[in-house]
Order: structure tokens, then sequence, then C-alpha cells
């Protein structure tokens, strides 16, 4: 028979974005360790929705890692303790009973918090908006190896278009930069034959766009790379810096 | 603004600005390392002395000097510039951060190393290179040695007195010897490390140092976007095994070679 857990959480409470907002203490009993990090949420909004009190506000929809919308900052990390899991996806096992874990929304100026532990992200649909796109009609479903692509490129180009927006990278950051983020959505589109177009100008507007939103500037400490539940890895940091000082210095396109 | 200005501003005009400073300071490091070494001869300070006049009065290094403490300067201040931008970006922190569960605390505390670094840099500058300047009671020597046993050298030291002694190089033809005579910066480097907590002090900074750039070296080819796999093997062992551990080592061998043997 799989255990049962007693916790203690420590959840941040916000009303509004304006509020101040602070720390309130639960009780979470009978957790069963099979249960995802939000099941056990929701049993702990069924208690407060039965007491009358305003049940806990986070972010979620699919439950299964692929759309992006948890977050939660879990004992000083984004997603929790385990690597490469979404929220949804981490089990109550992870944790010890008796155990004292401390909840709070991501943390960035350009990841507002609406209310709770729910973070307004629209930052980075902004980005997406700026230029993470391809403008030509694709047209019908071409013949298979019709634009020839060696293996190596569309592997990392698929790698790097597995990234899920949800801004654990951000929030892992010591400096809320979001240059993982934004370099996968870079690569997955200047590594590919459709997106060479677009691909000065891209990199370009999409910084652009990361630098009016207000994050702060990658010092390399990996802390993303580490965080990421899709694992999308450094190396595209380093490509979209290629890419943007190609684009400054040797190329034509420009944004205004 | 311009397409330039505008690059330069950017997060990531601003990192390659951070970047490319730090590894002309790594080179510095290098050549400065080398230059120094001179000190473990034993010779009394005469090509110490020499080296330390020729560095500072030769032009064409004398500019490259002031190009040097620029670049330190920018890399400061860049370094300012960047932390503030990042602070603004979390203006409410985390109550529970576990930083180390995910990255090296070097790589975390950039600023802070970077700051006992430019300290220990003021200091070092004031100590060293403005007293070599501008402390006129600084004594001269003078050395003679002979060109068929050059290990063999005889040391005159020469207390300041009213009289102004000025630098002189030559081989003398007839005796056929080589005369020194040098503001002696060999014994101010020698006095200053016989005092314990100066050399602890050189010590801690060369740790920094270390740290800084274990983290910097590598990070700083990130940045530039170099970062093809078979060269961040490496890219990696440079930052770590020189830059990171065997320059630092050996410029505080300098102070502890001093205070122990000399
Ligand atoms: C011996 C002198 C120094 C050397 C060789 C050096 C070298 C470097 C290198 C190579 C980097 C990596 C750049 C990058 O990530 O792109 C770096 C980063 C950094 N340095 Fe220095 N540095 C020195 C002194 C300083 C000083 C005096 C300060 C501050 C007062 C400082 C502050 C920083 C900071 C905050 C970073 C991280 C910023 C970033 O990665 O974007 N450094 N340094
Ligand atoms: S790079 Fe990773 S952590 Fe960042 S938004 Fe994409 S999936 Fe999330
Ligand atoms: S709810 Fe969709 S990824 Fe977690």
């Amino acid at each position: 028979m799989s255990g049962h857990m007693n916790l203690t959480l420590k959840v941040w409470r916000q009303k509004s974005p304006q509020d101040k907002g602070g720390f309130v203490t639960y009780k979470a009993d009978g957790i069963s360790e099979d249960m995802s990090f939000l099941e056990m949420l929701d049993v702990v909004n069924e208690g407060l929705i039965k007491k009358g009190d305003d049940p806990i506000h986070f972010d979620h929809d699919c439950r299964e890692g692929i759309c992006g919308m948890c977050s939660l900052y879990i004992n000083g990390r984004p997603h929790g303790p385990k690597r490469a899991v979404t929220t949804c996806q981490l089990h109550m096992r992870s944790f010890k009973d008796g155990e004292t874990i401390t909840i709070e929304p991501w943390r960035a100026a350009a990841f507002p918090v609406i209310k709770d532990l729910s973070t307004n992200r629209a930052a980075f649909e902004r980005i997406q908006q700026a230029g993470g796109y391809v403008s030509v009609n694709t047209g019908g479903v071409p013949d298979a190896n019709e634009i020839p692509i060696p293996k190596v490129i569309a592997d990392e180009a698929f790698n790097s278009a597995t990234c899920i927006q949800c801004g654990a990278c951000v929030a892992a950051c010591k400096n809320s930069s979001a240059m993982l983020f934004v370099s996968a959505k870079v690569s997955q589109l200047a590594l590919l034959p459709q997106g060479q177009q677009e691909r000065y100008r891209r990199v370009q507007a999409m910084v652009a766009q990361m630098d009016a939103e207000g994050f702060g500037n990658c010092t390399n400490t990996g802390a993303c790379e580490a965080e990421c539940p899709k694992e999308i890895s450094l190396t595209n940091i380093a490509r979209m810096n290629r890419e943007y000082f190609t684009a400054k210095f040797f190329k034509e396109e420009e944004i205004h | 603004m311009g397409n330039f200005s505008k690059t330069f501003s950017s997060s990531l005009g601003k990192k390659l600005i951070m970047s490319l400073t730090g590894l002309f300071i790594c080179l510095f490091l290098v050549v400065h390392l080398i230059g120094n070494l001179q000190l473990f001869k034993d010779d009394s300070g005469q090509a110490f002395n020499s080296y330390a006049y020729f560095m500072t009065h030769f032009t064409p290094i004398k500019v490259i000097s002031y190009i040097n403490y620029a670049i330190i300067l920018g890399h400061a201040i860049y370094a300012l510039i960047l932390t503030i931008s990042n602070r603004k970006a979390r203006p409410i922190g985390y109550a529970v951060y576990n930083g180390s569960a995910n990255s090296p605390w070097n790589s975390r505390n950039m600023g802070i190393l970077g700051t006992i670094i430019l300290i220990f840099l003021i200091i070092h500058m004031k100590d060293f290179l403005w007293e070599y300047h501008n402390n006129t009671s600084l004594p001269y020597a003078r050395y003679e040695a002979s060109l068929a046993d050059p290990q063999n050298v005889k040391v005159t030291p020469l207390a300041v007195t009213d009289k102004e002694y000025s630098h002189v190089d030559y081989v003398d033809p007839q005796s056929q010897t080589h005369i020194t005579v040098a503001k002696d910066l060999y014994k101010l480097v020698r006095d200053s490390f016989k005092i314990w907590w100066y050399v602890a002090l050189y010590v801690v900074s060369m740790v920094a140092i270390g740290f800084h750039l274990i983290h910097g070296f590598r990070s700083a080819f990130q940045t530039v976007g170099w970062d093809h796999k078979k060269l961040v093997p490496i890219i990696r062992f440079l930052g770590v095994w020189i830059f990171g551990i065997i320059i630092p080592a050996a410029f505080a061998a300098i102070p502890l070679y001093f205070f122990f043997c000399k």
C-alpha cells in the first residue's frame, strides 16, 4: 500500500497584482504519495472551499507536461526538486512525511503576479509575436525529402522546439534572464530552411522585445538548463548570441 | 540611436563588452605573470628592476597599459550596470532559494568575486605602481655582473640622499661587465611581502581571481557564441586549469616565496 503523508505548506497568497501579499501556512494531511503536486493542491483547495475560504489560485491546464501552464517555485526551485519535470508531473513521493513545503510564484518584474501563485507570462507571447514565426505561407504537405535537412540539424531544431514556454528558466535564473526561452525559439527556426528568410530580422526583433520586457542579463550560470522541464540546452543561448552578433555586424537586415 | 549604439546598449551587446574586456584582462594576466616571474631570479632584482623601468618608460607599452586600465575599468562599470539591471528584473526575491541545486556558487557570485578583485587592484596599483612613479624616497641599486659569469651579481644599494640617480643599463666593453643602476622596486616588493597580513591579502585575492575565472573564462566564450562541441572541452580545461588554478597559484607564489624564502 502506498503511504500517506502529512505536510505543512507555506503558500504565497496575494489577492491582486496590487496587493502586497504574504505567506499563509496550511496543513495538508493524508496526502497520497502517488498524487501529483497539483492534485495535492486540489485536495487542500477542496478543504478551503468547504470552509468557505478562497482557494489557492495556481496555473494549470494539460496536467501532462506539455502545455507549460503550471509553474510554482517549490522549496527554492522551479517545478520542485526533480529534474526535467513540470509541476503537474511532480509526484508527492518526492517529498518526505512531515516536510514543510514553501510554495512561491515565479518571481520576475516581467511576470507580474495575477493572484496568489498565478503569474502573467504574456511577456513571452509578445516576444514570440515580435519574430518567433515564419511569415510565408508554407502551403500543403511537401513530399518527403523535398527539402533535405541533415539529421543532426533536424534533431537539434526539434530539441529546441520542445520548449513549452513555462518560464522556469526565468524563475530559476538569479538574473531573471529569459535567454534560454528566447534562444530556443530563435534556434528552432534559424536551424531550418523555412526559417532562413527572416533569420536575421527575427533574432534582432526578439532580443529587442526581450530587453523591452525587462528580463535580466544572462551570466551563464546554467541554472535555466538544469531546471528546464524540457532540458533545453545552453547551446541555444550561444547560438542566439552568434545569430545576433552576425545580424548586427555582418548582415543587411535591420529592425527599426 | 545609431545601429552601433543600439547594439551595445542591448543586453547581448553589454554581455559582449563584458566578455571581450574579460578575455583581454585574461591575456594581460598572462603577460603580467611572465614579467613577474623574474622576481624569482636570484639576482637581487637586476632583471626585474630593468624590466620595471622598460615597462614604465617604453611608449608603446605605456599606451597599452593605459588601454588596459581603461578596459579593467570598463569591465567593472559594465558589471555594475548589468548587476543593477538584473536586480531590477526581480524586485521581489524568493523567500526560499536553493541556488546550489542548479548552479555552482562562483557563477552566482561573480560580482562579489569581482569586487574583491577590484579592491585588490586598487591596493596593488597604489602600493607598487603609484609608489614606483611618485615616491621620491625609493632607493636605487647598482648591479655589476661580469659577462663571463652572469649569475654572480654584485649589488650596491644606493641610499636615498640629496643626490638624484638616473636609470642606466649598459655593458662596459673594457671590464666586460653588465652594469645596471635602477630604482629598486624589487626591494619594495621584498619588504612588503615580509608582512604576514599583506601576504594573506594577496593570497586571498588570487583565490578570488581563480574562482572568477573558473566560471568567467568559459562563460566569455559562451557569450560570444563560440561553443562548438570540439572546442568546449579545450576551453573548459584552459579555464579551470590554466586561468583558474595555475596562473593564480603562480601569482600567489610570489608573496609566499618572499615571505618564507627571502
Ligand atoms: C583579474 C581581473 C578580471 C578578469 C580577468 C575578469 C574576467 C572575466 C571574464 C572572462 C568574465 C566572463 C564574461 C562573460 O561571461 O561573458 C567576467 C565576468 C564578470 N566579471 Fe570579471 N574579470 C576581472 C575583474 C573583475 C572586476 C574587477 C569586476 C567587478 C568589479 C568583475 C566583475 C565581473 C562580473 C559581475 C562578471 C559576470 C558578468 C557576466 O558574466 O555577464 N570582474 N570577468
Ligand atoms: S526553455 Fe525550458 S524552462 Fe524555459 S520556457 Fe522553455 S521549456 Fe520552460
Ligand atoms: S499543466 Fe500543462 S505542463 Fe503542467
